[in-house]
């Protein structure tokens, strides 16, 4: 069997893979790293965007021998210990979840946009929300989330 | 998805020996389409042959009077590109629009192509550019390369290395989108090179097509009105639960004054 080594959240990791198995599946299923979610398994819904090299990607769609060397980042690696990333801590303070099945992909895909894009307005941001599929809030609270959660990471940086 | 052996080359010579004598290998670049496609078993490939790791086939560059973007050049970065943005703004716009950030950051120009996706954006800029794709085995005029849905002129075991674009004294491109995908309902890319006008739609037919007499009627006239008076027939059109043939008929019309007026 291949077996493929890249950093998952700052730690190394190796693990024996199928040719198949995709990022996603190696995430939860083998590394124990639920947070990251499959919602469509389809390339819509980006429920399981997770950061591969710095860059915001699908995990259902990416084979886990691509990603062969690479630095990925999950949800799970966002936070400080118990401190939340103030991405997170915005999603929180603005209600930018309901059932928040969507949350794990919505923050990976706001901390991207945040890197690359300092001061998003309300368009920046419904527009890079494109691939993010909520089927609860409406989008309001979590445009308004990621508004708040940009700010702070531009001011604590 | 069925399993397959996976080999990742670090060059086209040593790519094209992987698909060489292998009727049943099948490249992978971004993932985006194929990955999706193996996912629904509609196909089974022996092995997959990965090019994200031949550096050779990404970036672009100035090539006198062109711009050359290698196949492995992400949509992102085609979109993001100094030299694209400041010689064909509107390749740089269109790579800007395809699917959604996390597509952009893994599908690429030689995928998109190759693929020949009916309603896929990059084939409109490659007609109305008159790009020339260049192959593991020859070269390939635009008009030559898109053949029918989901079907290009390459050979089974030949690879796209590179596209060529001409640069155009203006062009613009204007799509409407499937409001859920982000993929073309109507596209339509005009340029203008010296006296040269090419449209080219896509969305609307089994692959992107020149619309000739809007060709004619904006090289007497660079003008969105020029266009007012021409219609275009629906008979052979898409028809689908997104749009009917007679209303894209009706958007290759708006599509395309809307973008010859933001060429200026
Ligand atoms: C949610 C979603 C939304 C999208 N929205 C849009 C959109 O709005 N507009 C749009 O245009 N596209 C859209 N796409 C498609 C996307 O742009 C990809 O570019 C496209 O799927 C193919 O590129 P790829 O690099 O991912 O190729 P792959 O999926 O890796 O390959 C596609 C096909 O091309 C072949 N191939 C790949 N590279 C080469 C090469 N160099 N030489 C020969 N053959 C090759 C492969 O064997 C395969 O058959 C979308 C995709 C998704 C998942
Ligand atoms: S699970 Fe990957 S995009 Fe929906
Ligand atoms: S909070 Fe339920 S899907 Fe977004």
């Amino acid at each position: 069997m291949p077996s493929v080594t890249l950093t998952v959240n700052g730690k190394k990791a190796t693990a024996e893979v199928e040719n198949r198995t995709l990022l996603v599946q190696l995430l939860r299923e083998q590394l124990g790293l639920t947070g990251t979610h499959v919602g469509c398994d389809t390339s819509q819904c980006g429920a399981c965007v997770v950061h591969v090299d710095g860059n915001s990607v699908k995990s259902c769609t990416l084979l886990a021998v691509q990603a062969e060397g690479a630095n990925v980042l999950t949800i799970e690696g966002l936070a400080n210990g118990s401190e939340l990333h103030p991405m997170q801590a915005a999603f929180r303070e603005h209600h930018g979840l309901q059932c928040g099945f969507c949350t794990p992909g919505m923050v990976m895909s706001a901390v991207d946009l945040a890197h690359k894009n300092k001061n998003p307005t309300e368009h920046d941001i419904r527009e890079w929300l494109e691939g993010n599929i909520c089927r609860c809030t409406g989008y309001h609270n979590i445009v308004k989330a990621i508004k708040a959660g940009a700010e702070a990471m531009a001011g604590a940086r | 998805m069925y399993n397959f052996d996976y080999s990742r080359p670090k060059s086209v010579a040593d790519a094209v020996k992987a698909i060489a004598g292998d009727g049943d290998a099948k490249l992978v670049a971004g993932g985006m389409t194929l990955i999706p496609t193996l996912k629904q078993r509609l196909a089974k490939p022996s092995v997959l042959i990965d090019l994200g790791g031949i550096a050779e086939l990404k970036g672009v560059k100035r090539d006198g009077n062109a711009v050359v973007i290698g196949a492995m050049t992400k949509h992102i970065d085609v979109a993001n590109s100094s030299e694209v943005k400041s010689a064909i703004p509107a390749l740089a716009d269109l790579a800007s629009h395809i699917g959604d950030p996390a597509v952009r950051n893994r599908g690429t120009i030689g995928g998109s192509i190759s693929n020949n996706d009916p309603a896929a954006d990059y084939p409109s800029a490659v007609v109305a550019l008159n790009a020339t794709i260049t192959t593991t085995k020859r070269k390939i005029a635009a008009d030559d390369f898109f053949k029918s849905l989901f079907e290009t002129a390459l050979g089974a075991d030949e690879i796209v290395t590179s596209v060529s674009f001409p640069i155009p004294e203006k062009a613009a491109y204007m799509k409407f989108p499937n409001p859920a995908s982000r993929y073309a309902i109507v596209g339509v890319f005009v340029a203008k090179t010296g006296g040269n006008v090419r449209v080219a739609v896509t969305g609307a037919g089994p692959g992107a097509f020149r619309w000739k007499e809007a060709e004619a009627a904006l090289a007497k006239s660079w003008n969105p009105d020029a266009l007012k008076a021409l219609a275009v027939k629906p008979d052979g059109l898409n028809s689908d639960i997104h749009a009917s043939s007679e209303y894209r008929a009706h958007l290759i019309g708006v599509m395309a004054r809307r973008a010859v007026a933001k060429a200026g």
